[in-house]
Protein backbone atom coordinates (compact mmCIF):
# COMPACT_ATOMS: atom_id res chain seq x y z
CA UNK A 1 0.00 0.00 0.00
CA UNK A 2 1.35 3.10 -1.02
CA UNK A 3 -1.10 5.24 1.40
CA UNK A 4 0.71 3.65 4.35
CA UNK A 5 4.09 5.08 4.40
CA UNK A 6 2.75 8.74 3.18
CA UNK A 7 2.89 11.63 5.75
CA UNK A 8 -1.44 12.18 7.02
CA UNK A 9 -2.10 14.50 4.43
CA UNK A 10 -4.85 17.35 5.01
CA UNK A 11 -6.74 15.61 1.73
CA UNK A 12 -7.21 12.44 4.36
CA UNK A 13 -9.28 14.37 6.77
CA UNK A 14 -11.04 15.89 3.70
CA UNK A 15 -13.72 12.96 3.83
CA UNK A 16 -14.67 12.45 7.75
CA UNK A 17 -15.09 8.93 8.66
CA UNK A 18 -19.15 9.04 9.45
CA UNK A 19 -19.51 8.68 6.03
CA UNK A 20 -18.93 5.56 6.52
CA UNK A 21 -21.91 5.04 9.58
CA UNK A 22 -24.98 5.30 6.79
CA UNK A 23 -23.72 1.67 5.26
CA UNK A 24 -22.40 0.43 8.16
CA UNK A 25 -26.14 0.66 9.70
CA UNK A 26 -27.34 -0.69 6.60
CA UNK A 27 -25.51 -3.86 6.73
CA UNK A 28 -25.81 -4.32 10.21
CA UNK A 29 -29.66 -4.20 10.01
CA UNK A 30 -30.05 -5.98 6.45
CA UNK A 31 -27.11 -7.96 6.29
CA UNK A 32 -25.58 -8.95 9.93
CA UNK A 33 -29.34 -9.57 11.70
CA UNK A 34 -30.60 -11.41 8.67
CA UNK A 35 -27.12 -13.49 8.68
CA UNK A 36 -27.92 -13.90 12.64
CA UNK A 37 -31.37 -14.43 12.46
CA UNK A 38 -30.36 -17.52 9.80
CA UNK A 39 -28.43 -19.13 12.21
CA UNK A 40 -30.84 -18.98 14.97
CA UNK A 41 -33.45 -20.52 13.09
CA UNK A 42 -31.38 -23.37 12.09
CA UNK A 43 -30.67 -24.44 16.21
CA UNK A 44 -34.63 -24.42 16.83
CA UNK A 45 -35.94 -27.58 17.04
CA UNK A 46 -39.34 -29.24 18.41
CA UNK A 47 -38.67 -27.63 22.14
CA UNK A 48 -36.22 -24.73 22.25
CA UNK A 49 -32.49 -24.94 21.14
CA UNK A 50 -31.41 -27.82 19.36
CA UNK A 51 -28.94 -29.57 16.75
CA UNK A 52 -31.78 -31.48 15.05
CA UNK A 53 -31.54 -30.45 11.77
CA UNK A 54 -28.07 -30.55 11.64
CA UNK A 55 -28.17 -33.99 12.64
CA UNK A 56 -30.75 -34.21 9.91
CA UNK A 57 -28.23 -32.82 7.57
CA UNK A 58 -26.18 -35.90 8.06
CA UNK A 59 -28.65 -38.45 8.34
CA UNK A 60 -28.10 -41.35 5.85
CA UNK A 61 -25.67 -39.27 4.34
CA UNK A 62 -27.26 -37.09 1.99
CA UNK A 63 -26.37 -33.80 2.92
CA UNK A 64 -22.30 -34.56 2.96
CA UNK A 65 -23.03 -36.83 -0.52
CA UNK A 66 -24.55 -33.11 -1.92
CA UNK A 67 -21.68 -31.11 -0.33
CA UNK A 68 -19.02 -33.23 -1.06
CA UNK A 69 -20.43 -33.32 -4.75
CA UNK A 70 -21.02 -29.11 -4.91
CA UNK A 71 -17.22 -28.88 -3.61
CA UNK A 72 -16.03 -31.37 -6.16
CA UNK A 73 -17.28 -29.55 -9.44
CA UNK A 74 -16.22 -26.63 -7.87
CA UNK A 75 -12.72 -27.64 -7.19
CA UNK A 76 -12.66 -29.22 -11.09
CA UNK A 77 -14.54 -26.17 -12.53
CA UNK A 78 -11.69 -23.76 -10.96
CA UNK A 79 -9.08 -26.32 -12.44
CA UNK A 80 -9.92 -26.09 -16.19
CA UNK A 81 -10.96 -22.41 -15.88
CA UNK A 82 -7.03 -22.01 -14.66
CA UNK A 83 -6.09 -24.48 -17.45
CA UNK A 84 -7.57 -22.21 -20.00
CA UNK A 85 -7.62 -18.95 -18.48
CA UNK A 86 -3.68 -18.74 -17.80
CA UNK A 87 -2.57 -19.73 -21.70
CA UNK A 88 -5.06 -16.85 -22.88
CA UNK A 89 -3.80 -14.44 -19.86
CA UNK A 90 -0.11 -15.28 -21.60
CA UNK A 91 -1.40 -14.21 -25.08
CA UNK A 92 -3.16 -11.94 -23.94
CA UNK A 93 0.23 -9.82 -22.11
CA UNK A 94 2.09 -10.36 -25.49
CA UNK A 95 -0.55 -9.19 -27.72
CA UNK A 96 -0.65 -6.07 -29.38
CA UNK A 97 -2.96 -3.30 -28.60
CA UNK A 98 -6.07 -4.23 -31.07
CA UNK A 99 -5.26 -7.65 -29.97
CA UNK A 100 -5.80 -6.83 -26.09
CA UNK A 101 -9.10 -5.13 -27.29
CA UNK A 102 -10.14 -8.06 -28.94
CA UNK A 103 -9.04 -10.39 -25.90
CA UNK A 104 -10.77 -8.08 -23.52
CA UNK A 105 -14.35 -7.28 -25.70
CA UNK A 106 -14.63 -11.33 -25.77
CA UNK A 107 -13.71 -12.26 -22.29
CA UNK A 108 -15.73 -9.25 -20.99
CA UNK A 109 -19.16 -10.05 -23.16
CA UNK A 110 -20.00 -12.85 -21.18
CA UNK A 111 -18.99 -11.48 -18.13
CA UNK A 112 -22.11 -8.70 -18.48
CA UNK A 113 -24.64 -10.62 -20.22
CA UNK A 114 -27.21 -12.37 -17.71
CA UNK A 115 -26.41 -15.76 -16.50
CA UNK A 116 -29.45 -16.99 -17.62
CA UNK A 117 -28.84 -16.13 -21.35
CA UNK A 118 -24.88 -17.43 -21.01
CA UNK A 119 -26.61 -20.42 -19.56
CA UNK A 120 -29.38 -20.67 -22.03
CA UNK A 121 -26.60 -20.94 -24.87
CA UNK A 122 -25.43 -24.11 -23.05
CA UNK A 123 -28.47 -25.71 -23.54
CA UNK A 124 -28.61 -25.03 -27.47
CA UNK A 125 -25.30 -26.20 -27.59
CA UNK A 126 -25.62 -29.55 -25.65
CA UNK A 127 -29.35 -30.29 -26.11
CA UNK A 128 -30.38 -33.12 -28.41
CA UNK A 129 -30.74 -31.39 -31.58
CA UNK A 130 -27.57 -29.26 -30.37
CA UNK A 131 -24.09 -27.77 -32.00
CA UNK A 132 -22.50 -31.13 -30.73
CA UNK A 133 -24.89 -34.01 -31.38
CA UNK A 134 -25.88 -32.23 -34.85
CA UNK A 135 -22.09 -32.37 -35.71
CA UNK A 136 -21.57 -35.83 -34.22
CA UNK A 137 -24.08 -37.50 -36.02
CA UNK A 138 -23.20 -35.60 -39.22
CA UNK A 139 -19.22 -36.92 -39.47
CA UNK A 140 -21.43 -40.09 -38.38
CA UNK A 141 -19.82 -41.03 -34.82
CA UNK A 142 -23.32 -41.89 -33.68
CA UNK A 143 -26.67 -42.70 -34.61
CA UNK A 144 -28.31 -41.75 -31.96
CA UNK A 145 -28.25 -37.87 -30.08
CA UNK A 146 -25.76 -38.28 -27.13
CA UNK A 147 -27.38 -37.31 -23.32
CA UNK A 148 -25.44 -34.04 -22.35
CA UNK A 149 -27.11 -31.63 -20.99
CA UNK A 150 -28.22 -32.93 -17.41
CA UNK A 151 -24.98 -34.34 -16.91
CA UNK A 152 -22.03 -33.46 -14.69
CA UNK A 153 -19.43 -33.19 -17.80
CA UNK A 154 -21.90 -30.74 -19.27
CA UNK A 155 -22.24 -28.84 -15.96
CA UNK A 156 -18.79 -28.27 -15.57
CA UNK A 157 -18.37 -27.26 -18.97
CA UNK A 158 -20.92 -24.63 -18.83
CA UNK A 159 -19.72 -23.14 -15.22
CA UNK A 160 -16.48 -23.28 -17.05
CA UNK A 161 -17.22 -20.81 -19.91
CA UNK A 162 -19.37 -18.65 -17.64
CA UNK A 163 -16.68 -18.74 -14.89
CA UNK A 164 -13.89 -18.20 -16.99
CA UNK A 165 -13.79 -14.21 -16.86
CA UNK A 166 -13.28 -13.91 -13.00
CA UNK A 167 -10.30 -16.16 -13.50
CA UNK A 168 -8.70 -14.25 -16.64
CA UNK A 169 -9.30 -10.42 -14.86
CA UNK A 170 -7.15 -11.06 -12.13
CA UNK A 171 -4.50 -13.19 -13.96
CA UNK A 172 -3.87 -10.75 -16.81
CA UNK A 173 -3.39 -7.92 -14.09
CA UNK A 174 -0.74 -10.16 -12.28
CA UNK A 175 0.74 -11.67 -15.80
CA UNK A 176 1.18 -7.90 -16.83
CA UNK A 177 3.00 -6.46 -13.60
CA UNK A 178 5.79 -8.93 -14.56
CA UNK A 179 8.74 -7.11 -15.67
CA UNK A 180 9.74 -8.73 -19.01
CA UNK A 181 13.43 -7.80 -18.42
CA UNK A 182 13.05 -11.07 -15.54
CA UNK A 183 12.15 -13.45 -17.99
CA UNK A 184 15.43 -11.96 -20.46
CA UNK A 185 17.51 -12.48 -17.73
CA UNK A 186 16.58 -15.85 -17.21
CA UNK A 187 16.90 -16.50 -20.80
CA UNK A 188 20.05 -14.95 -21.10
CA UNK A 189 21.63 -17.28 -18.09
CA UNK A 190 20.60 -20.01 -19.89
CA UNK A 191 16.86 -21.29 -18.77
CA UNK A 192 15.04 -22.68 -21.54
CA UNK A 193 11.70 -21.32 -22.23
CA UNK A 194 9.64 -24.13 -19.67
CA UNK A 195 11.75 -23.58 -17.10
CA UNK A 196 11.88 -19.77 -17.44
CA UNK A 197 7.98 -19.97 -17.19
CA UNK A 198 7.68 -22.82 -13.93
CA UNK A 199 10.48 -20.57 -12.49
CA UNK A 200 9.85 -16.99 -13.02
CA UNK A 201 6.55 -16.68 -14.71
CA UNK A 202 4.64 -18.97 -12.62
CA UNK A 203 5.53 -17.80 -9.03
CA UNK A 204 5.58 -14.40 -9.69
CA UNK A 205 1.62 -14.81 -11.04
CA UNK A 206 0.30 -16.97 -8.06
CA UNK A 207 -1.19 -14.33 -5.74
CA UNK A 208 -3.21 -13.24 -9.32
CA UNK A 209 -3.93 -17.20 -10.09
CA UNK A 210 -5.16 -17.86 -6.44
CA UNK A 211 -7.15 -14.55 -6.39
CA UNK A 212 -8.77 -15.75 -9.10
CA UNK A 213 -9.53 -19.29 -8.03
CA UNK A 214 -11.22 -17.63 -4.95
CA UNK A 215 -13.70 -15.59 -7.40
CA UNK A 216 -14.32 -18.72 -9.66
CA UNK A 217 -14.78 -21.29 -6.92
CA UNK A 218 -17.53 -19.09 -5.19
CA UNK A 219 -18.89 -18.51 -8.02
CA UNK A 220 -19.35 -22.36 -9.30
CA UNK A 221 -20.55 -23.65 -6.43
CA UNK A 222 -23.14 -20.61 -5.62
CA UNK A 223 -24.06 -20.61 -9.60
CA UNK A 224 -27.57 -21.98 -8.80
CA UNK A 225 -29.22 -20.94 -12.14
CA UNK A 226 -26.58 -22.65 -13.84
CA UNK A 227 -26.83 -25.97 -11.92
CA UNK A 228 -30.25 -26.09 -11.81
CA UNK A 229 -30.54 -25.48 -16.13
CA UNK A 230 -27.95 -27.37 -17.21
CA UNK A 231 -27.42 -29.51 -14.16
CA UNK A 232 -30.81 -30.57 -14.07
CA UNK A 233 -33.26 -32.22 -11.22
CA UNK A 234 -30.79 -35.53 -10.95
CA UNK A 235 -27.69 -33.82 -9.68
CA UNK A 236 -28.42 -32.02 -6.69
CA UNK A 237 -25.83 -29.68 -5.70
CA UNK A 238 -26.26 -27.15 -2.19
CA UNK A 239 -27.63 -24.44 -3.82
CA UNK A 240 -30.26 -26.65 -5.22
CA UNK A 241 -30.98 -28.27 -1.93
CA UNK A 242 -31.36 -24.99 -0.44
CA UNK A 243 -33.94 -24.37 -2.82
CA UNK A 244 -35.81 -27.54 -2.62
CA UNK A 245 -36.02 -27.28 1.56
CA UNK A 246 -36.90 -23.50 1.61
CA UNK A 247 -38.78 -22.59 -1.77
CA UNK A 248 -40.45 -25.89 -2.66
CA UNK A 249 -41.16 -27.78 0.87
CA UNK A 250 -41.26 -24.11 3.02
CA UNK A 251 -39.06 -26.20 5.82
CA UNK A 252 -36.92 -23.34 7.02
CA UNK A 253 -35.25 -24.39 9.82
CA UNK A 254 -33.67 -27.17 7.80
CA UNK A 255 -32.72 -25.10 4.98
CA UNK A 256 -31.29 -22.35 7.18
CA UNK A 257 -29.00 -25.35 8.70
CA UNK A 258 -28.35 -26.31 5.36
CA UNK A 259 -27.14 -22.81 4.35
CA UNK A 260 -25.44 -22.60 7.07
CA UNK A 261 -23.54 -25.63 6.92
CA UNK A 262 -22.65 -24.82 3.05
CA UNK A 263 -21.58 -20.82 3.86
CA UNK A 264 -19.09 -22.57 6.60
CA UNK A 265 -17.64 -24.74 3.97
CA UNK A 266 -17.45 -22.08 1.52
CA UNK A 267 -16.05 -19.66 3.85
CA UNK A 268 -13.50 -23.04 4.64
CA UNK A 269 -12.22 -23.54 1.45
CA UNK A 270 -11.38 -19.26 0.49
CA UNK A 271 -9.76 -19.02 3.88
CA UNK A 272 -7.27 -22.34 2.64
CA UNK A 273 -6.84 -20.79 -0.89
CA UNK A 274 -5.98 -17.51 1.27
CA UNK A 275 -3.71 -18.67 3.13
CA UNK A 276 -1.86 -20.21 0.52
CA UNK A 277 -2.29 -16.79 -1.37
CA UNK A 278 -0.11 -15.48 1.34
CA UNK A 279 2.18 -18.08 1.43
CA UNK A 280 3.04 -17.56 -2.01
CA UNK A 281 3.21 -13.95 -1.73
CA UNK A 282 5.89 -14.19 0.73
CA UNK A 283 7.86 -16.69 -1.76
CA UNK A 284 7.43 -14.14 -4.09
CA UNK A 285 8.66 -11.31 -3.00
CA UNK A 286 9.65 -12.18 0.60
CA UNK B 1 25.09 -28.88 -48.03
CA UNK B 2 23.61 -27.00 -45.28
CA UNK B 3 25.38 -28.18 -41.89
CA UNK B 4 22.84 -30.08 -39.51
CA UNK B 5 21.65 -27.91 -36.45
CA UNK B 6 23.16 -29.34 -33.03
CA UNK B 7 20.75 -31.73 -30.91
CA UNK B 8 20.82 -29.25 -28.11
CA UNK B 9 19.87 -26.39 -30.51
CA UNK B 10 16.95 -28.54 -32.03
CA UNK B 11 15.55 -29.27 -28.73
CA UNK B 12 15.46 -25.81 -27.05
CA UNK B 13 14.21 -24.95 -30.96
CA UNK B 14 11.31 -27.83 -30.19
CA UNK B 15 10.88 -27.42 -27.08
CA UNK B 16 10.03 -23.84 -27.63
CA UNK B 17 7.99 -24.85 -30.22
CA UNK B 18 6.07 -27.04 -27.88
CA UNK B 19 5.78 -24.37 -25.53
CA UNK B 20 4.51 -21.83 -27.88
CA UNK B 21 1.68 -24.25 -29.63
CA UNK B 22 0.12 -26.06 -26.20
CA UNK B 23 -0.54 -21.73 -25.00
CA UNK B 24 -1.38 -21.19 -28.23
CA UNK B 25 -3.85 -24.04 -28.36
CA UNK B 26 -5.33 -23.82 -25.10
CA UNK B 27 -5.39 -19.69 -25.40
CA UNK B 28 -7.54 -20.79 -28.55
CA UNK B 29 -10.10 -22.80 -26.96
CA UNK B 30 -10.68 -20.76 -24.51
CA UNK B 31 -11.20 -17.93 -26.65
CA UNK B 32 -14.13 -20.22 -28.33
CA UNK B 33 -15.21 -21.60 -25.65
CA UNK B 34 -15.68 -17.71 -24.18
CA UNK B 35 -17.43 -16.27 -27.84
CA UNK B 36 -19.38 -19.42 -29.39
CA UNK B 37 -22.45 -19.88 -26.90
CA UNK B 38 -23.10 -16.23 -27.26
CA UNK B 39 -22.68 -16.02 -31.12
CA UNK B 40 -24.95 -19.49 -31.46
CA UNK B 41 -28.00 -17.57 -29.43
CA UNK B 42 -27.74 -15.24 -31.51
CA UNK B 43 -28.05 -17.02 -34.50
CA UNK B 44 -31.15 -19.50 -33.37
CA UNK B 45 -32.50 -16.32 -32.60
CA UNK B 46 -33.47 -16.09 -36.17
CA UNK B 47 -34.56 -19.95 -36.97
CA UNK B 48 -37.51 -19.84 -39.28
CA UNK B 49 -38.19 -23.52 -37.57
CA UNK B 50 -40.04 -24.15 -33.69
CA UNK B 51 -36.80 -25.50 -32.25
CA UNK B 52 -32.98 -24.81 -30.90
CA UNK B 53 -31.74 -26.70 -33.64
CA UNK B 54 -28.04 -25.92 -34.84
CA UNK B 55 -27.97 -24.61 -37.58
CA UNK B 56 -31.37 -24.01 -37.85
CA UNK B 57 -33.13 -25.04 -40.81
CA UNK B 58 -34.05 -21.26 -42.27
CA UNK B 59 -34.06 -17.86 -40.98
CA UNK B 60 -36.96 -15.69 -40.03
CA UNK B 61 -38.23 -12.60 -37.63
CA UNK B 62 -41.11 -14.47 -36.23
CA UNK B 63 -39.15 -15.20 -32.96
CA UNK B 64 -39.01 -11.48 -32.35
CA UNK B 65 -42.94 -11.09 -33.60
CA UNK B 66 -43.38 -13.04 -30.90
CA UNK B 67 -41.29 -11.32 -28.40
CA UNK B 68 -43.04 -8.18 -28.83
CA UNK B 69 -46.70 -10.06 -28.13
CA UNK B 70 -45.07 -11.53 -24.62
CA UNK B 71 -46.33 -9.43 -22.54
CA UNK B 72 -45.38 -11.52 -19.41
CA UNK B 73 -42.04 -10.70 -20.48
CA UNK B 74 -42.36 -6.86 -21.06
CA UNK B 75 -43.78 -6.84 -17.65
CA UNK B 76 -41.38 -8.67 -15.61
CA UNK B 77 -38.35 -6.46 -17.52
CA UNK B 78 -40.09 -3.31 -16.45
CA UNK B 79 -39.79 -4.14 -12.73
CA UNK B 80 -36.24 -5.33 -13.31
CA UNK B 81 -35.38 -2.63 -14.21
CA UNK B 82 -37.51 -0.43 -11.50
CA UNK B 83 -35.81 -2.36 -8.42
CA UNK B 84 -32.20 -2.19 -10.63
CA UNK B 85 -32.54 1.39 -10.88
CA UNK B 86 -33.39 1.85 -7.05
CA UNK B 87 -31.06 -0.20 -5.84
CA UNK B 88 -28.37 1.07 -8.06
CA UNK B 89 -29.44 4.76 -6.57
CA UNK B 90 -29.06 3.67 -3.25
CA UNK B 91 -25.97 1.69 -3.52
CA UNK B 92 -23.77 5.10 -5.47
CA UNK B 93 -25.43 6.90 -2.65
CA UNK B 94 -24.60 4.96 0.51
CA UNK B 95 -21.30 2.84 -0.76
CA UNK B 96 -19.65 6.31 -2.19
CA UNK B 97 -19.63 7.59 1.04
CA UNK B 98 -18.84 4.75 2.96
CA UNK B 99 -15.65 4.22 0.02
CA UNK B 100 -14.35 7.91 0.62
CA UNK B 101 -14.34 7.19 4.70
CA UNK B 102 -12.73 4.50 4.61
CA UNK B 103 -10.55 4.31 1.02
CA UNK B 104 -8.06 6.09 2.57
CA UNK B 105 -8.38 5.72 5.91
CA UNK B 106 -5.59 3.90 7.95
CA UNK B 107 -7.83 3.31 10.88
CA UNK B 108 -7.78 -0.77 11.63
CA UNK B 109 -11.69 -0.53 11.61
CA UNK B 110 -11.64 0.45 7.85
CA UNK B 111 -9.84 -2.40 6.28
CA UNK B 112 -12.43 -4.40 8.51
CA UNK B 113 -15.41 -2.38 7.29
CA UNK B 114 -13.92 -2.92 3.82
CA UNK B 115 -14.07 -6.99 4.10
CA UNK B 116 -17.29 -6.56 5.49
CA UNK B 117 -18.86 -4.34 2.31
CA UNK B 118 -17.48 -6.99 0.03
CA UNK B 119 -18.27 -9.83 1.48
CA UNK B 120 -21.79 -10.22 -0.60
CA UNK B 121 -19.26 -10.74 -3.73
CA UNK B 122 -18.55 -14.32 -1.97
CA UNK B 123 -21.28 -15.15 -0.27
CA UNK B 124 -24.30 -17.85 -1.78
CA UNK B 125 -26.90 -15.99 -2.68
CA UNK B 126 -29.56 -18.15 -1.80
CA UNK B 127 -28.24 -18.25 1.89
CA UNK B 128 -28.57 -14.65 2.14
CA UNK B 129 -32.41 -14.64 0.05
CA UNK B 130 -33.43 -17.06 2.69
CA UNK B 131 -31.84 -14.71 5.90
CA UNK B 132 -33.19 -12.21 4.48
CA UNK B 133 -36.79 -13.70 4.45
CA UNK B 134 -36.42 -14.98 7.94
CA UNK B 135 -35.43 -11.07 8.68
CA UNK B 136 -38.73 -9.29 7.25
CA UNK B 137 -40.68 -12.41 8.35
CA UNK B 138 -39.42 -11.56 11.80
CA UNK B 139 -40.19 -8.04 11.25
CA UNK B 140 -43.49 -7.99 10.42
CA UNK B 141 -42.77 -6.66 6.98
CA UNK B 142 -44.41 -8.82 4.04
CA UNK B 143 -42.47 -9.08 0.92
CA UNK B 144 -42.79 -5.97 -1.50
CA UNK B 145 -40.71 -4.50 -3.81
CA UNK B 146 -39.47 -2.39 -1.19
CA UNK B 147 -37.81 -5.66 0.26
CA UNK B 148 -36.60 -6.65 -3.25
CA UNK B 149 -34.68 -3.34 -3.26
CA UNK B 150 -33.10 -3.39 0.20
CA UNK B 151 -31.89 -7.09 -0.37
CA UNK B 152 -30.70 -5.91 -4.05
CA UNK B 153 -29.00 -3.07 -2.22
CA UNK B 154 -26.79 -5.57 0.12
CA UNK B 155 -25.51 -7.50 -2.56
CA UNK B 156 -24.86 -5.09 -5.32
CA UNK B 157 -23.05 -1.97 -3.16
CA UNK B 158 -20.05 -3.80 -2.76
CA UNK B 159 -18.97 -3.26 -6.68
CA UNK B 160 -19.76 0.56 -5.99
CA UNK B 161 -17.20 0.26 -2.86
CA UNK B 162 -15.08 -1.20 -5.27
CA UNK B 163 -14.29 0.75 -7.91
CA UNK B 164 -14.53 3.99 -6.00
CA UNK B 165 -12.02 2.31 -3.57
CA UNK B 166 -9.97 1.88 -6.91
CA UNK B 167 -10.32 5.07 -8.04
CA UNK B 168 -9.82 7.03 -4.89
CA UNK B 169 -6.23 4.61 -4.79
CA UNK B 170 -4.99 6.54 -7.91
CA UNK B 171 -6.70 10.22 -6.56
CA UNK B 172 -3.42 12.29 -6.24
CA UNK B 173 -3.78 13.67 -2.26
CA UNK B 174 -1.72 17.18 -3.34
CA UNK B 175 -4.69 17.66 -5.45
CA UNK B 176 -7.13 17.87 -2.86
CA UNK B 177 -4.55 19.40 -0.53
CA UNK B 178 -3.93 22.29 -2.92
CA UNK B 179 -7.77 22.58 -3.00
CA UNK B 180 -8.01 23.05 0.71
CA UNK B 181 -4.79 24.64 1.34
CA UNK B 182 -6.36 27.45 -1.41
CA UNK B 183 -9.47 28.12 0.91
CA UNK B 184 -11.77 26.11 -0.88
CA UNK B 185 -14.37 24.38 1.56
CA UNK B 186 -14.42 20.49 2.06
CA UNK B 187 -17.70 20.70 0.07
CA UNK B 188 -16.43 22.65 -2.76
CA UNK B 189 -13.25 20.53 -2.93
CA UNK B 190 -15.51 17.59 -2.88
CA UNK B 191 -18.06 18.85 -5.87
CA UNK B 192 -14.94 20.63 -8.22
CA UNK B 193 -12.15 18.13 -7.64
CA UNK B 194 -12.86 14.82 -6.22
CA UNK B 195 -16.03 13.90 -7.72
CA UNK B 196 -15.28 14.69 -11.53
CA UNK B 197 -11.42 12.63 -10.80
CA UNK B 198 -13.56 9.58 -8.98
CA UNK B 199 -16.19 10.08 -11.71
CA UNK B 200 -15.36 7.36 -13.77
CA UNK B 201 -14.38 4.59 -11.24
CA UNK B 202 -17.86 5.68 -10.06
CA UNK B 203 -19.82 5.56 -13.16
CA UNK B 204 -18.17 1.50 -13.86
CA UNK B 205 -19.31 0.20 -10.25
CA UNK B 206 -22.63 1.83 -10.96
CA UNK B 207 -22.87 0.20 -14.03
CA UNK B 208 -21.84 -3.57 -12.76
CA UNK B 209 -23.96 -3.19 -10.05
CA UNK B 210 -27.25 -2.37 -11.98
CA UNK B 211 -26.32 -5.43 -13.84
CA UNK B 212 -25.61 -7.18 -10.96
CA UNK B 213 -29.53 -6.51 -10.09
CA UNK B 214 -31.06 -6.69 -13.41
CA UNK B 215 -29.93 -10.35 -13.43
CA UNK B 216 -30.51 -11.68 -9.56
CA UNK B 217 -32.36 -14.63 -9.19
CA UNK B 218 -31.02 -15.59 -5.62
CA UNK B 219 -32.26 -12.77 -3.57
CA UNK B 220 -35.18 -11.76 -5.54
CA UNK B 221 -36.78 -15.83 -5.20
CA UNK B 222 -37.04 -15.21 -1.41
CA UNK B 223 -37.75 -11.02 -1.96
CA UNK B 224 -40.55 -10.35 -4.34
CA UNK B 225 -44.22 -10.86 -3.92
CA UNK B 226 -46.70 -13.01 -6.32
CA UNK B 227 -47.56 -9.73 -8.30
CA UNK B 228 -43.64 -8.77 -8.81
CA UNK B 229 -42.46 -10.93 -11.46
CA UNK B 230 -38.53 -10.57 -12.12
CA UNK B 231 -37.11 -10.89 -16.02
CA UNK B 232 -34.53 -13.31 -15.23
CA UNK B 233 -36.71 -15.40 -13.07
CA UNK B 234 -38.98 -15.60 -16.12
CA UNK B 235 -36.70 -16.46 -18.80
CA UNK B 236 -35.63 -19.11 -16.31
CA UNK B 237 -39.03 -20.40 -15.44
CA UNK B 238 -39.87 -20.24 -18.81
CA UNK B 239 -36.69 -22.54 -19.76
CA UNK B 240 -37.35 -25.13 -16.76
CA UNK B 241 -40.93 -25.96 -18.22
CA UNK B 242 -39.82 -25.64 -22.12
CA UNK B 243 -36.98 -24.76 -24.61
CA UNK B 244 -38.72 -21.74 -26.12
CA UNK B 245 -37.13 -19.88 -28.87
CA UNK B 246 -38.53 -16.90 -27.68
CA UNK B 247 -36.13 -16.68 -24.98
CA UNK B 248 -33.48 -16.81 -27.35
CA UNK B 249 -35.20 -13.47 -28.92
CA UNK B 250 -35.29 -12.20 -25.55
CA UNK B 251 -31.72 -12.93 -24.85
CA UNK B 252 -30.04 -11.30 -28.11
CA UNK B 253 -32.30 -8.47 -27.36
CA UNK B 254 -30.35 -8.32 -23.91
CA UNK B 255 -26.89 -9.17 -25.50
CA UNK B 256 -27.53 -6.36 -27.79
CA UNK B 257 -29.19 -3.98 -24.52
CA UNK B 258 -25.94 -4.74 -22.54
CA UNK B 259 -23.34 -4.29 -25.48
CA UNK B 260 -24.62 -1.11 -26.40
CA UNK B 261 -24.45 -0.06 -22.87
CA UNK B 262 -20.73 -1.40 -22.87
CA UNK B 263 -20.10 1.02 -25.46
CA UNK B 264 -21.56 3.32 -23.73
CA UNK B 265 -20.10 3.78 -20.64
CA UNK B 266 -16.70 2.63 -22.03
CA UNK B 267 -16.61 6.27 -23.70
CA UNK B 268 -17.53 7.93 -20.38
CA UNK B 269 -15.55 5.92 -18.27
CA UNK B 270 -13.60 3.78 -20.04
CA UNK B 271 -14.76 0.41 -17.56
CA UNK B 272 -12.59 -2.55 -19.45
CA UNK B 273 -9.91 -0.93 -17.83
CA UNK B 274 -11.26 -0.84 -14.65
CA UNK B 275 -13.16 -4.28 -14.30
CA UNK B 276 -10.24 -6.55 -13.08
Amino acid sequence: MAGAAAPLMEADRAHPFWLAVPLGLFFLVFFAVPLVLLLWVSLQGEAGVSLVHYTRFLQDGLGPRVLGATLRIGAEVTLFCLLLAYPLAMVFRAAPGWGKGLITLIVLLPLLTSVVVRTFAWIVVLGRQGVVNATLQSLGLIDLPLRLLYTEGGLVAALVQVQMPLMFLPLATALGRIDPNLEDASAALGAGIWRTFLRVVVPLSLPGALAGCILTFAAAVTAFITQSLVGGGQLLLMPGFIYQQAITLQNWPFAAAISIVFLAAVLAVLAAIGALARLARGAAYG
Amino acid sequence: MAEAPRPAALQVALSTRLFQWSGGGLAAIALILLAAPTLIVVIVSFTSGLSLRFPPPGYSLRWYYALAEAWQLHFAAGNSLVVACLSTGISLLLGVSAALAIGRSRRPVARVLDQVFLSPLILPGLAFGLASLIFFTAIGLPVSPATLVLGHTVICVPYVVRNTIAALAQLDPALIDSSLSLGASRLTTFRRITLPLLAPGIASGGFICFMASFDNIPVSLFLRDAATDMLPIRMWQDLEGKLDVTIAAASTVLILATIALAIAMERIAGISRRLG
